[in-house]
């Protein structure tokens, strides 16, 4: 029962055709861990490259609220001529492509697991932390590319194309980026079927996105709304975004603490750098969180 | 080792084993790091979930290139059995070696020596056929320089080396399961998985599935265990475990599990009919009637008895038909009734799937 291809090429195309490696002994060397990790993270860019609607339709969101909702608040918030309510709205614009496409990225789990893949992974014989580490650093760079694509837009909006402000924003968007795909893992994990991702949006993505400050200041909120957003993880991601944006703009002090007021505990002023560090915090704790929940029997 | 020159379509053992070319080919594989060991070895084994014992104690012993095939109704628990021969589920009691390793205490070297196709397709979709494969080997950690030439072998085996760079997704049935049998070969196992590989493909899908099989044994030379309940597949094993109600009811090769269960039927056309009846008696003592138009009786090893026959019958033969007992008869004889019917009333179809479990508990 010749098999039509099998070993009918001429010469020693033959031998190297038929010849099987021999199987491994070896399993769970940090080679072999580096090799799972950089291969589930390569089918993130590979999935996401090939996908140019996704790409398109991600973007038309954050496109929309910034010259649709931004100009037509614009309208009724009073700013000067230096200054548009667009401009405030960018950096929380940034911070919305960064969560959707996590967020995004990360739901694809569920979608993995009901297609099947998710089984080829976990049945793989590599230490579990690498598949989900993989996935969260995949996420990650899709969703920073695409905040990057938004960042482009920053002319549109009366931001300067400063190139350290630039590398400062990337910069946090990769640890907001990170952050948030762990903690959308880690919400996967628990997810069972893809009709659940629509509540997951409803009660966790768009309040997440709502309370962080990205669309209006969240100052001179009631008590209780305040208090969700300083719970928000979201909002110690966007604010560090915010104040980068706003130390190059040349704007009236009234103006800077009524949009750019930064995150406070109380009557202390949270710096950047505790900021980041609270996302980054929370990104091991969720990542960690993640990589539990996955590694259980499967 | 039992070989199977039986025309069920079987290659006899023996072919491979005297192949050189494929031998020098495969210096080193998982079947030489048995040792004489058998490729898998269940003792005992049993899984109960909840209060449902899914599987009931089963012990039985593969040797390393064999295709041993699991049959039995949806149900019956065929695929927990393979759930834990994989290390996807963990057996309540008992013991499973596979490709030489515990199937508790040795997971990781038992994951890295078995290939796995599901009944349900476990491709991503959005990937093309090569990069499938090229992430399956790097979770399997199959030497770079050894992908490319491997991919391609795989490739060609299950005859889509020509849609390698195809997007899944653009993919038929039939070509997504050889796929991922390609994807299962890819790190060379010594023990192959395979759990109900042709269910929901067309009649011709599934015959070119068998030939691929049937070829991958004499090719790769590893251990075939597979689950069907497709009666007319289980021909293509060397052996057949038939299982029912968690336990097994017999493991033997189907040539010998029909043979138990009785004679063969043997239906001849013959210039003088009459005379052929008296001779047969006179001759064999085996009483023989007209059927249909033709002389039928029974005999243990029909086909043996052919030659015989025409030595030693003295009435000339225009034609001759040897009808064996079916396995749908084995199957009948062991557990009391048919496949279908066992099917119908599969009451226990939930417990079929582990995965179905695993996913409604998250």
């Amino acid at each position: 029962m010749p098999i039509p291809g099998c070993g009918l090429e001429v010469g020693g195309k033959v031998a190297a055709s038929s010849a099987v490696p021999t199987v491994r002994v070896a399993g769970g060397r940090t080679s072999d861990d580096l090799r799972a990790l950089w291969v589930v993270w390569k089918r993130e860019l590979i999935r996401f490259r090939r996908n140019r609607m996704r790409i398109v339709t991600s973007l038309a969101q954050p496109v929309l609220f910034l010259f649709i909702l931004g100009t037509g608040l614009s309208t009724i918030v009073s700013t000067t001529d230096h200054f548009n309510f667009r401009t405030f709205m960018f950096p929380g614009i940034l911070g919305m492509t960064v969560l959707f496409t996590s967020i995004f990225s990360a739901i694809s789990i569920v979608w993995d697991r009901e297609f099947g893949f998710l089984r080829e992974m976990l049945v793989a014989p590599v230490h579990r932390w690498t598949l989900v580490l993989g996935k969260c650093l995949g996420g990650a760079t899709v969703a920073t590319i695409q905040g990057a694509i938004m960042l482009a837009l920053a002319g549109l909006v009366g931001v300067s194309y400063n190139p350290v402000m630039m590398l400062v924003l990337v910069a946090e968007m990769v640890l907001a980026a990170f952050a948030l795909t762990a903690f959308g893992v880690m919400l996967a994990a628990r997810i069972s079927d893809v009709q659940s991702f629509q509540v997951v949006t409803q009660l966790f993505v768009l309040p997440m996105f709502f309370l962080s400050g990205a669309v209006f200041p969240v100052t001179k909120l009631p008590v209780w709304l305040g208090v969700l957003s300083k719970v928000d993880p979201l909002s110690y991601a966007v604010d560090p975004l915010r104040k980068e944006v706003f130390s190059y703009l040349n704007i009236p002090p009234v103006l800077r603490r009524q949009f750019d007021p930064g995150v406070s505990w109380g009557s202390w002023h949270l710096p950047v750098l505790v900021e980041l560090g609270l996302v980054a915090t929370a990104a091991l704790v969720m990542l960690l969180t993640a990589i539990k929940q996955f590694s259980r029997p499967v | 080792m039992p070989t199977s020159g039986d025309g069920t379509g079987c290659v006899p053992m023996t072919m491979w084993q005297a192949d050189p070319v494929t031998q020098l080919d495969r210096p080193l594989s998982a079947a030489a790091e048995l040792a004489g060991e058998p490729a898998i070895s269940a003792t005992d084994l049993k899984k109960s979930y909840k209060e449902i014992e899914a599987v009931r104690g089963v012990s039985f012993d593969v040797q390393p290139g064999e295709i041993f095939g699991f049959l039995g109704p949806n149900g019956a628990g065929k695929s927990t059995i393979i759930s834990m021969l994989c290390t996807l589920v963990t057996p309540s009691s008992g013991r499973a070696r596979v490709a030489g390793f515990d199937v508790v205490s040795d997971q990781a070297q038992v994951r890295q020596r078995i290939g796995l196709v599901f009944q349900d397709t476990t491709l991503d979709d959005y990937l093309t056929a090569s990069e499938n494969l090229r992430f399956h080997a790097e979770l399997y950690g199959v030497p770079r320089e050894m992908v490319p030439a491997r991919m391609r072998q795989v490739l060609e085996i299950v005859d889509l080396w020509d849609r390698r760079d195809g997007v899944v997704q653009t993919f038929s049935g039939g070509m997504k399961r050889r796929l991922e049998i390609a994807r299962g070969l890819l790190h060379a196992p010594g023990v192959l998985f395979l759990d109900e590989p042709t269910v929901g493909l067309d009649p011709q899908t599934r015959s070119h599935i068998w030939s691929y099989i049937t070829e991958l044994k004499r090719h790769e030379k590893i251990t075939i265990f597979l689950t069907t309940h497709y009666m007319d597949e289980a021909e293509y094993c060397d052996r057949i475990a038939i299982m029912d109600h968690g336990v097994l009811v017999a493991v033997d090769t189907p040539e010998a599990l029909k043979g138990s269960i009785g004679e063969d039927r043997v239906e001849l056309h013959t210039d003088d009919d009459a005379d052929a009846i008296a001779r047969l008696s006179e001759t064999f003592q085996i009483k023989a009637t007209i059927s249909e138009g033709a002389v039928t009786f029974h005999v243990a090893g029909g086909e043996e008895f052919v030659p015989r026959l025409f030595a030693e019958l003295g009435v000339a033969i225009r034609s001759i038909r040897v009808a064996r007992p079916t396995l749908d008869d084995v199957f009948m004889t062991y557990t009391g009734r048919t496949i279908r019917d066992a099917e119908a009333s599969g009451s226990e179809r939930f417990r079929a799937n582990p995965w179905m479990r695993a996913r409604g508990r998250r």
